[in-house]
């Protein structure tokens, strides 16, 4: 069992929280998230054209970027949670550039030096796995794919293929943090997904309200809750980590109990 | 490394150019980008594909465009040249082109194949102006919806460009993030698309993104070099003995060099921005760059050492751009074709000399090839030809020219 099966291997849906390095108090926001009832934590790696993000996690990136954030600041990080904590899963997620800019196997043995358990890489779609997949492999660490609306039947198995960790459906065709998908679209494709790979499924784009992770939970093996926690991050900065336990709070007792039968 | 057999059979079926190139997106945009593959090879077997491009690029564009030869620039740069240098200087005038350059080459084939993967509704990216004028022109001469992304900093230096997309019946969004240039507004054409996928059609300008824009931008913009070869040959019995364009993404340039690409006795020059300097901001990916990815494709960028992003910069807001296509990465790596870069007063200079001695106003993305001729003519012999890629017209930039020279308007 890796740190992210056991994460899905609960006996609720896991809450699947992402924060981006560098923007505020990051090591503290990473504590709240785990302390808040996170499952499993997504680490952005900000990079200067977040080309599928909408505007909460690009000014993230670019507030994060202004105050210096490095490679090497976000190894840190990744650092500090594993020896703080050593059982929650921690996903590093960007873009290719920052990735590959010194080698993929530099990265790759980064990560594993850094206890990290997987990576979503947002523009290195099956096709160009080479550019980085073996070298996380070799390391031990999940390469983690994404699936769309668009990714119909035929296109699946490309996409499972060499997948490991878990899928992120991104349930809507768009950037992050914009709208959300109708639930029976998500039903849908959950079904679809499940049918094809024993991997857990997390479900994530414009997944704001505890409710709407709730519908999602009720299908989902995971929820993915990213813009609105980065934006609590951009409006309370240095004192959002009090903010942001609150709200993850919310979202993981309505997470965690979706499957329950009302008494 | 051994020479290929061919330097014209590029890229492979992933689209990728020795180590550059690709297909780096976002999955949403991934059958898409499969299914445009698929169309884009089917269209190329067609006959009625090519004679339809071929008929609008004749009674619309107003092809072929002219092969000049330019006496007076040519007299001009043999005044100090050692005695027996200066070499003859040709120009292939697409800035003859209907709007004005030869994006709309590029922009005619793809709206062609848009209408044929039946989609209804065109997004671009601009930074002069010139792709952005060029798309809005074919979705008006065509009925299709038009929205242009454009840097917000390009639509204060451009403004004569946002008003004829305006007239054209496009919708111009200023796109504040970033530098506020046209990385910024390629990012947000992105967006627009991966939230649009099912009806938008992307009309990418330059050649550049993911596989298979790299290549059929090229084939579409090979035109340029296809007419230039015969045109040679008929006028002079022979080829040139250099070709010289400037390169922001590359367009025209790859457009001019991939005919002549196997013809080993020709020579080819691309020139890049090189801004206030190769050691201050710049727009030269391949002198001031390393491999990356980026908007689709890997190839040189401007980054720092983490692989941020840099931003670029040159006077010609069509080359400021902190890539280049991957063919000209792969063209530069195994050695085929040599760039140089040029500076913003360089290309002014050069911008003045081409108005003075010829009566033609270049925009300043050719005068950053006619900068580099100066410096090439005079050391070359005098029945030496080069032929350089007149690639724009100058009047969406005088404004930029008077304020860089001073002049009141």
């Amino acid at each position: 069992m890796t740190r992210i099966s056991t994460a899905f291997a609960k006996p609720h849906p896991a809450l699947v929280c992402f924060v981006t390095a560098g923007d505020g108090p990051t090591a503290a926001i990473l504590d709240v998230l785990v302390a808040g009832g996170a499952d499993v934590i997504e680490l952005g790696m900000p990079f200067t054209d977040p080309m599928a993000d909408g505007p909460a996690i690009q000014a993230a990136n670019l507030r994060s970027l202004g105050a210096g954030t490095t490679t090497a600041d976000i190894f840190a990080l990744a650092t500090g949670f594993r020896a703080r904590h050593p059982a929650t899963p921690l996903v590093l997620m960007g873009y290719a550039n920052p990735m590959v800019r010194r080698g993929a196997e530099w990265f790759a043995a980064h990560c594993a030096a850094a206890g990290v358990d997987g990576v979503i890489c947002v523009d290195i779609p099956p096709e160009e796995d080479d550019a980085l997949g073996p070298a996380l492999r070799a390391k031990g660490i999940a390469p983690i794919r994404l699936a769309t609306p668009t990714s119909d039947a035929a296109r699946l198995p490309t996409i499972l293929d060499g997948s490991a960790g878990f899928v992120y459906y991104v349930s809507v065709a768009g950037i992050t943090g914009k709208q959300q998908a109708a639930q029976g679209s998500i039903d849908e494709a959950v079904a679809r997904l499940k049918a094809a790979t024993d991997l857990p499924v997390a479900v994530g784009f414009g997944v704001r309200t505890p409710e709407q992770a709730a519908a999602i939970a009720r299908v989902a093996d995971g929820v993915v809750v990213g813009s609105a926690i980065v934006e609590l991050v951009g409006e309370h900065g240095d004192s959002a980590p009090g903010k942001v336990r609150e709200y993850v709070s919310a979202l993981a007792n309505a997470v965690h109990s979706a499957r329950k039968v009302p008494a | 490394m051994n020479a290929p057999n061919s330097f014209r059979n590029q890229p492979d079926e992933r689209g990728h150019f020795g180590q550059f190139g690709g297909r780096y997106v976002a999955e949403t945009l991934m059958p898409l980008i499969l299914e445009l593959d698929r169309e884009y090879r089917a269209a190329k077997q067609d006959p009625a594909f090519a004679a339809e491009f071929d008929d609008l690029l004749e009674h619309y564009v107003g092809r072929p465009s002219p092969l000049y030869y330019a006496p007076r620039l040519t007299e001009a740069l043999r005044e100090g040249a050692p005695a027996g240098k200066g070499a003859q200087i040709w120009f292939k005038r697409d800035e003859l082109n209907h709007t004005g350059a030869h994006k709309i080459n590029n922009c005619v084939g793809q709206i062609l194949l848009a209408i044929r993967m039946g989609k209804t509704r065109i997004i671009a990216e601009t930074g002069a102006g010139q792709h952005g004028v060029a798309t809005a022109t074919v979705a008006a001469r065509f009925g299709l919806p038009c929205v242009i992304y454009m840097g917000a900093r390009d639509v204060e230096r451009q403004s004569p460009n946002v008003f004829r997309m305006k007239l054209l019946g496009a919708q111009v969004i200023p796109v504040e993030s970033g530098a506020r240039t046209l990385k910024d507004a390629m990012n947000e054409a992105l967006r627009d698309w991966v939230a649009n996928v099912h009806d938008t059609f992307y009309i990418i300008g330059t050649a550049a993104g993911p596989h298979p824009y790299p290549e059929l931008v090229r084939d579409f913009q090979s035109v340029i070099g296809r007419e230039a070869r015969e045109q040679m040959l008929k006028r002079t019995g022979r080829l040139p003995d250099v070709l010289v364009a400037a390169i922001g993404g590359g367009s025209n340039a790859i457009g001019l060099f991939h005919p002549f690409l196997d013809d080993a006795e020709v020579k080819m020059l691309g020139v890049e921005a090189a801004g206030h300097g190769l050691d201050l901001q710049h727009a030269a990916s391949l002198a001031g760059g390393a491999p990356g990815v980026l908007h689709g494709n890997k190839t040189y960028l401007l980054q720092d050492e983490d692989g941020q992003i840099a931003e670029a910069h040159s006077i010609s807001a069509g080359l400021d751009y902190p890539g280049i296509g991957p063919e000209h990465a792969w063209l530069r790596d195994v050695g085929r074709v040599e760039y140089t870069s040029v500076t913003d007063v360089e290309a002014l200079d050069a911008f003045q000399l081409l108005c003075r001695t010829e009566g033609i106003i270049p925009a300043l993305e050719p005068a950053h090839a006619i900068a580099a001729v100066a410096k090439l003519a005079p050391t070359m012999d005098r029945d030496a030809i080069i032929l350089a890629n007149l690639c724009g017209r100058g009047d969406k930039d005088i404004f930029t020219v008077a304020e860089a020279l001073g002049a009141q308007l």
